[in-house]
């Protein structure tokens, strides 16, 4: 048997697979990522954060044109959408990210392929190139790291025209008069946002009674306060029954979650976005004995290493947050792992942020978890409003909720609803990461005036001694 | 600055002993780690070394006198005050006793980290070598929270007034060189804020004796290497040393000996490649070698119980059951852990106890339970290529059974050289208890068992 041509084949070049190639380039192996895909970056790059977050800084420009610069003493006669500069630029910044990629797989050594992975044995991946040809490549080690895919609803078929998954909803060819999003969790309230701020009349659908599942409950509420006074409707406890596609919109029947007599809503355009399972049909997983969950993610172990030997899985094809950072972190710590170093990732610490506007941003443990769990907690709040930063800019909105245990003063989670709530999230990760009590960060010397000081504010609050309210 | 000379815990259920005799008189110089005091216990006697080089100030507890742990029984004092460096004193601590009485710590060490003063603003001093020790501690009153009362390092951080070291407030840098290292973080005191281990705090325990600023443990003979840079000065990690002291324990303790023999692995193969597909369909783990070999000696070992045994004091304790060990390698060292009931246990459950022993062996999430109380164990030397060896006995078990590599080989079978998947199996036994003759039957009961598995109550066809 002559020696595997790599000691390691990464399947998806996603932010979990080619986080995991460039680590373990960096770490001295010899390194292959295959995709199908021709441009790097997988789902994150290509369909899903990034040109999502494009979109919505742009659609966030316009809509602060259109209603808040004049509060800033800013006015103008005529305000213009050119939808398809929007678009072109959004496509520029895939682009240009998705080069940025390539360019660091080569930097770093690593074979890129473009072509359908599958695995034939272990230690041996076959791709389909684009061009009929077969490829197989011979490493030690193989890891999955196929992502995930939109969830489909019953009843609901999309034709990425009028009713589209998220990948259709970022490229709408013109501003829908009226858009119905199914599903109010995180990608849904994004393109809902995005649609929104450029005039489409939106209303979300959801089977469960309120938004954000999983969200602490009171920062679930209070954005849905904010996004309704934004001009989004929400249907609540609604279950969706079938959508049919016509020649002038969809027509979408609803029914009460409660059972009842059920509803027909008409749009332009539906958007699915009722979740995402995950990616790994074709690769010939179960012929090789790696096994599944019920729900169809990957079994692994602590060490990332699946059922069978030498196969690896990362990423949203495994247990845990579906996050593009979460893949990032499983890919470089599963690459260690594969040099012979240890690693180990807490899932409780991975933030998830919505980029709304405000954003969300949360980690750890929410109040209704610690609850649950009768872990004893204090809470410590403190708004937006308060904050002389967000006074300045107008971000107003929101507030940060730290819960410490009651005991040890421990910071167990932390809930930011306001401006840059994404960016003060990592201030938090950092503390958990240090074992941190709420004291330790109220400790910490934060600048003045930035948004940062409602963290710290809201840790002293744990201990009511916030300064400013 | 004194130090008091403490009656060290002297192993488990040693709560006191007897002065024997001074071996200094008061006034008399002594260098660190000499003997100054001969004590007598129930199972040794052992001496007590100075903590620290000074003067022997003062005898406190006369030869003949009974004294229990902890106990002053006498005083040293510096030659010229001067400051002593706290790795001196920890060499001591941690040496000293070692010498004659197994994993004892004397109480009256320092605080390794801060001085500790009487509530002044007294500026903390984390890097510095040298510690004041105040005179108002009394080493009578630290806690003895670690097994058979003994003093435990988080004991002696609290009595000094640090808070114990908490790897989960460590940050991820730290954790992680924790655990590449496989350390256990409670052997490194934390100069960090509430227990936090910096990074630096565990790249000094690193790197030995030459930068230890926690001062533990610095080998007697640390002679600075000619050339440094061709040799490395890895410290042995609490799990290694462990490792070491049982093996050497059981060495020094039992009369052991080993018997060889050979089996024929192809009737075990033949069965297995049969019956693997639907075993594994059916219970959703592979069929191994290892529940053969399990089973084949549990019934060996219904036939022979003295190898199941072992001796308690005058005693012989037979057990009815059979908790078989089976051994893992593992990045830190080998670790044993204890399949339960394996009479009782059907192949397929003994096959996910060993997966899920195994996995957690590996990720180092084994608990002591899990590894102790086994009645027999199988160690496989075959893994790694291993053609015979002798293993050696996990006491306080009587016998283990060594596994060794396939092999073809020409042996003879009814007068003709043929081809067979030969594997040698290696009995190491205390032949305190087990007679020869015991322990040869018990290997060809092995042997036979594993030649014509069909006997062995595997259940193949009914599962």
């Amino acid at each position: 048997m002559s020696e595997p041509t790599y000691d390691l084949v990464v399947i998806g070049a996603g932010p979990g697979g080619y986080v995991a190639a460039i680590r373990a380039a960096q770490l001295g192996m010899k390194v292959a990522c295959v995709d199908k895909r021709a441009a790097s970056g997988g789902t994150c790059l290509n369909v899903g954060c990034i040109p999502s977050k494009a979109l919505l800084h742009s659609s966030e420009r316009y809509a602060e044109a259109k209603e808040r610069l004049f509060e800033h003493g800013i006015r103008f006669s005529e305000l213009e959408l050119d939808l398809g500069a929007m678009m072109q630029r959004k496509e520029k910044v895939v682009s240009d990210l998705t080069r940025g990629v390539d360019f660091l797989l080569k930097k770093n050594k690593v074979d890129r392929l473009v072509g359908m992975a599958s695995i034939t044995a272990p230690g041996t991946v076959a791709v389909s190139m684009h061009d009929g040809t077969t490829n197989s490549l011979t490493s030690r080690n193989i890891l999955i790291a196929t992502g995930s895919d939109h969830t489909a609803l019953a009843g609901v078929e999309i034709d990425e025209k009028r009713i589209v998954s998220s990948t259709g909803a970022l490229s709408l060819e013109r501003v829908p008069e009226k858009l119905i999003v199914i599903g109010a969790g995180v990608i849904g309230l994004e393109l809902g946002s995005v649609w929104s701020r450029l005039g489409a009349e939106v209303t979300v659908v959801e089977y469960l009674d309120h938004i954000l599942p999983g969200m602490d409950a009171e920062i679930s509420r209070h954005a849905l306060r904010i996004f309704k006074r934004q001009g989004l409707v929400f249907r609540l406890s609604q279950n969706v029954t079938s959508a049919i596609a016509g020649g002038r919109g969809v027509r979408l029947n609803v029914e009460p979650a409660a059972g009842g007599p059920g509803d027909e809503l008409a749009a332009d355009v539906v958007l699915v976005s009722i979740g995402r399972r995950p990616c790994c049909d074709g690769l010939g997983l179960d012929a090789l004995g790696v096994t599944r969950d019920e729900r169809g993610f990957i079994e692994v172990d602590a060490r990332f290493e699946t059922r069978v030997p030498g196969i690896y899985a990362i990423g949203d094809c495994i247990p845990g947050p579906m996050l593009a950072h979460k893949a990032e972190d499983d890919g470089s710590i599963c690459a260690e792992i594969l040099a012979g170093q240890t690693g180990q990732i807490d899932y409780d610490r991975v933030p998830g942020v919505v980029y709304t506007w405000p954003e969300i941003a949360s980690v750890g443990k929410t109040e209704e978890a610690l609850k649950e769990q009768g872990v004893s907690y204090r809470v410590g709040k403190f708004p937006f409003s308060a904050n002389s930063r967000g006074r300045a800019t107008g971000d107003t909105d929101g507030f940060v909720k730290i819960l410490a245990d009651a005991a040890t003063d421990r910071v167990l989670g932390v809930h930011i609803l306001g401006p840059l709530a994404g960016d003060l999230i990592s201030e938090a990760v950092i503390a958990m990461e240090f074992g941190a009590s709420a004291e330790d960060i109220a400790r910490c010397c934060h600048a003045h005036p930035s948004m940062g000081e409602a963290m710290r504010e809201a840790a002293l609050a744990v201990s009511e001694r916030a300064i400013h309210i | 600055m004194a130090i008091d000379i403490v009656v060290p815990a002297l192993g488990e259920s040693i709560t006191e002993g007897t002065i024997a005799a001074w071996l200094k008189n008061p006034g008399d110089a002594v260098g660190v780690d000499e003997p100054l005091v001969e004590l007598e216990t129930d199972k040794a006697t052992v001496e007590i070394c100075a903590p620290k080089a000074g003067v022997l100030s003062e005898i406190r507890a006369a030869a003949g006198q009974d004294v229990e742990v902890g106990a002053v029984i006498g005083r040293i004092d510096d030659v010229a005050g001067g400051a002593v460096t706290r790795s001196a004193e920890k060499t001591a601590a941690a040496d000293a006793p070692a010498a004659s009485v197994s994993d004892t710590t004397p109480p009256t060490v320092p605080g390794p980290t801060r001085s500790v003063g009487s509530g002044e603003a007294e500026p903390p001093a984390p890097s510095t070598d040298e510690v004041e020790i105040p005179r108002a501690l009394d080493p009578a009153k630290v806690a003895r929270s670690g097994p058979g009362g003994k003093v435990t390092l988080e004991d002696l951080l609290a009595f000094v007034g640090l808070a114990p070291t908490d790897a989960s407030r460590s940050g991820p840098a730290a954790r992680k060189l924790l655990a590449d290292h496989g350390i256990d973080p409670g052997e490194i005191p934390a100069t960090g804020r509430d227990g936090r281990l910096t990074q630096a705090d565990v790249r000094d325990f690193l790197a030995g004796p030459a930068s230890d600023s926690t001062g533990v443990a610095v080998s007697k003979n640390s002679v600075p290497a000619a050339d440094g840079s061709r040799e490395r000065r890895v410290r042995m990690t609490r799990m290694r040393r462990t490792i070491a002291a049982r093996l050497k324990e059981a060495q020094n303790t039992a009369a052991i000996l080993t018997t060889f023999n050979e089996v024929d692995m192809g009737a075990i193969r033949e069965l297995r490649s049969r019956h693997r597909d639907a075993f594994e369909r059916k219970h959703g783990v592979k069929l191994g070698f290892t529940s053969f070999f399990v089973k084949a000696c549990v019934a060996a070992l219904k036939e022979i119980p003295a190898v199941n045994a072992e001796i308690d004091g005058n005693e012989i304790l037979y057990k009815d059951y059979y908790d078989i060990g089976v051994a893992v390698s593992t990045p830190n060292g080998l670790v044993v852990p204890v399949i339960r009931d394996c009479d009782a246990k059907t192949p397929a459950a003994i096959e996910r106890s060993l997966l899920e022993l195994a996995a957690r062996a590996r990720d180092g999430s084994l608990s002591a339970e899990e590894m102790l109380g086994g009645t027999f164990s199988i160690t496989n030397g075959g893994v790694f290529g291993s053609l015979l060896s002798t293993p050696i006995l996990n006491p306080p078990q009587s016998a283990i059974l060594g596994l060794h590599k396939i092999e073809d080989r020409p042996i003879a079978r009814d007068g003709a050289v043929v081809i067979r998947p030969m594997m040698y199996l290696a009995l190491s036994y205390d032949h305190r208890i087990v007679d020869g003759r015991e322990a040869v039957t018990f290997l060809v009961k092995v042997k036979e068992g594993l030649e014509d598995p069909e006997q062995l109550p595997m259940n193949l066809e009914a599962s």
